[in-house]
């Protein structure tokens, strides 16, 4: 999603408010951004602390800061300064994280974000983002630039099946419909899904969502989606993110407290490393069970619920 | 109570920074800081909390910028927020927190917490606490200004063990790098942290040497002399001013000048009364 980014915030660039800054991040990839901004592209180093307090700082004199760094350089390493300087202050700072879940791959588990919207749901007022495809990015800048507050922005690598064209943007979208088990994906696991569940058989008949922004506070799922939870009363829920603080706990906490009969329920989540080795994206998914037999097996087994 | 401040200049305040001598703008009258000493005094008594000692080092410079040095458009962070009591008593001596507000200090509902709230006091711009974050707050105000093209001085109002933090570091290299002039870095350097000395603790001395490494400009003032601080909070000439004030904490009330324990413990009613109105003869 580098490039969209890169197109998106250079159309945003006209904005002569806008303020960049990167913790040592983009090479190869955000030479067009730095061109077209000049002293508001801002290079803070490999200080993710400094930086997101700096764009604290900037965005309550009136600039329009965001922020791009390895997403746990960012969630992680700058938690207080996400907490104290920005969440704390309601301050519209766009904290743009790159590689959600395993993204980043072999590079390794410190370069993993599996839990970063989950403590960040805890903050306040703090939107989250997690785009599902490429298409997405445009308006996930668009949509993360016009709120009031902060934003954290969960980048990874869109995949959206052949032959399939997603619904414009939104924060809750129904990718296809169906009377069967509801599928509900967050941010690029939604095209995982939708691929998984592509064959010609009983899975046809599963209604799979894509979830693009958090917490369920700030983002409650649409009336459709209720309704089809009532109808089904099967759910899962596909995360790139530990299930402690993912969608999938607080989905189901949000279906109790409005007495949704939910007598199937299934959450798939990231692992961690059970193996203790490393590889790529799709390993890391398969050692999770995030993988396309993984979600196939976990929708049959709904299904026949 | 409110204080009214003396004027002694009509500088216009939007004269760019540089001409803006700090004698111009009105005088900070020794009278008026040791009646407000006093009244930090009894806000503490009333409020019956420590920290005293890091509000008493770190008093008289954040009373000489707020009635000398600050213009409008000019911004103060104060990163120690564990000195937020001297931080509101100075705000009340500019008129800006009520007298009766002073007594709420601590107490339930009140707005004046231990340390500086993010919103709802006037003239405070950030919530602060944790050590280490408000040199980047300072930071960033200041590169926005030059990015926005307004004249802006920003002082950033640290502790000396705060120093210890790496966040701090990492604002000072990117206000070094960015070359930041009209940044002034105040570290009051009491040298007694929470459980020990900085020497002791994790030693950076000579601290102004140390620092001195840094592409800023270092001054050195007795934080308690007026006529001192005014010298060394000149405008600096492009590079990020740091200015090391040597402090006494608990400076003000002799039995607890230079104590550890004045970081922690209340004044006694005797100290109290001893510190505003004399000790009683023997």
């Amino acid at each position: 999603m580098r490039r969209q980014l890169c197109d998106a915030l250079v159309a945003r660039a006209q904005r002569p408010d806008l303020v960049f800054l990167t913790g040592d991040l983009g090479f190869g990839a955000l030479e067009p951004l730095r061109d077209v901004l000049g002293a508001r592209f801002i290079n803070a180093g490999i200080a993710e602390q400094n930086m997101v307090t700096v764009a604290a700082a900037m965005a309550s004199d009136g600039l329009e800061p965001w922020t791009y760094t390895i997403a746990p350089f960012c969630y992680a390493r700058a938690f207080e300064q996400i907490r104290n300087d920005v969440c704390l202050h309601g301050l519209p700072v766009r904290m743009l994280a790159n590689g959600g879940g395993y993204g980043y791959g072999v590079m390794g588990a410190t370069h993993h974000a599996l839990e970063d919207y989950g403590i960040l749901s805890t903050l306040p007022n703090l939107h989250i983002f997690v785009p599902a495809f490429d298409e997405d990015v445009a308006a996930t800048v668009a949509a993360a630039g016009a709120i009031a507050g902060p934003a954290y922005i969960r980048l990874g690598r869109g995949e959206m099946p052949a032959g399939e064209v997603a619904p414009a943007y939104a924060p809750w979208r129904r990718l296809r419909g169906g009377t069967g088990p509801v599928i509900v994906a967050v941010g690029p696991m939604a095209g995982v899904a939708w691929a998984a569940l592509a064959a010609e058989d009983v899975l046809q008949d599963a209604d799979l969502w894509a979830v693009s922004e958090l917490p369920l506070s700030l983002c409650p799922p649409p009336d459709a989606f209720i309704e089809a939870v009532r109808a089904s009363r099967r759910l899962c829920v596909i995360e790139e993110h530990v299930a402690q603080g993912g969608l999938g706990h607080s989905l189901a906490a949000w279906c109790l407290e409005r007495g949704l009969p939910v007598e199937g329920f299934r959450t798939l989540n990231a692992a961690g490393y059970p193996s203790g080795t490393y590889g790529s994206q799709g390993f890391h998914r398969r050692e999770s069970g995030l993988d396309a037999p993984a979600i196939r097996s976990a929708a049959l087994a709904l299904a026949a619920a | 109570m409110v204080v009214r401040v003396r004027r002694t200049g009509g500088a216009n305040p939007r004269v760019a920074v540089r001409d803006a001598a700090p004698a111009a703008r009105g005088t900070l009258e020794p009278g008026l800081l040791r009646l407000a000493r006093w009244r930090l005094l009894a806000m503490h008594h009333t409020a019956g909390v420590g920290h005293l000692g890091g509000n008493l080092s770190a008093f008289d410079v954040m009373m000489l910028l707020h009635h000398e040095l600050l213009r409008p458009e000019d911004r103060f962070v104060l990163s120690k927020g564990h000195a937020a009591g001297a931080y509101y008593v100075t705000l009340w001596s500019r008129g800006l927190i009520g007298d009766a507000e002073l007594d709420t200090f601590h107490a339930e509902g009140t707005r004046l917490a231990g340390h500086p709230p993010a919103r709802g006091v006037p003239g405070i711009l950030f919530g602060t606490g944790s050590l280490g974050h408000g040199l980047s707050l300072a930071a960033g105000l200041a590169l926005s200004a030059r990015l926005q093209g307004r004249a802006r001085r920003v002082f950033c109002l640290t502790s000396d063990g705060e120093w210890q933090e790496g966040s701090t570091l990492e604002a000072l290299i990117f206000a070094a790098h960015n070359r930041l002039g009209d940044l002034t870095i105040l570290i009051d350097h009491n040298r007694l942290q929470g459980f020990g000395s900085t020497a002791e603790v994790a030693s950076m001395e000579p601290l102004a040497t140390t620092l001195g490494g840094f592409d800023v400009e270092i001054r050195e003032a007795n934080g308690h002399d007026l006529p001192e601080m005014r010298r060394a909070l000149v405008p600096g000439t492009g590079r990020p001013v740091v200015v090391v004030l040597h402090t006494v904490k608990g400076h003000g009330v002799a039995e607890i000048a230079g104590r550890m324990d004045s970081h922690y413990l209340p004044l006694t009613d005797d100290q109290f009364r001893d510190a505003v109105v004399g000790r009683p003869p023997p």
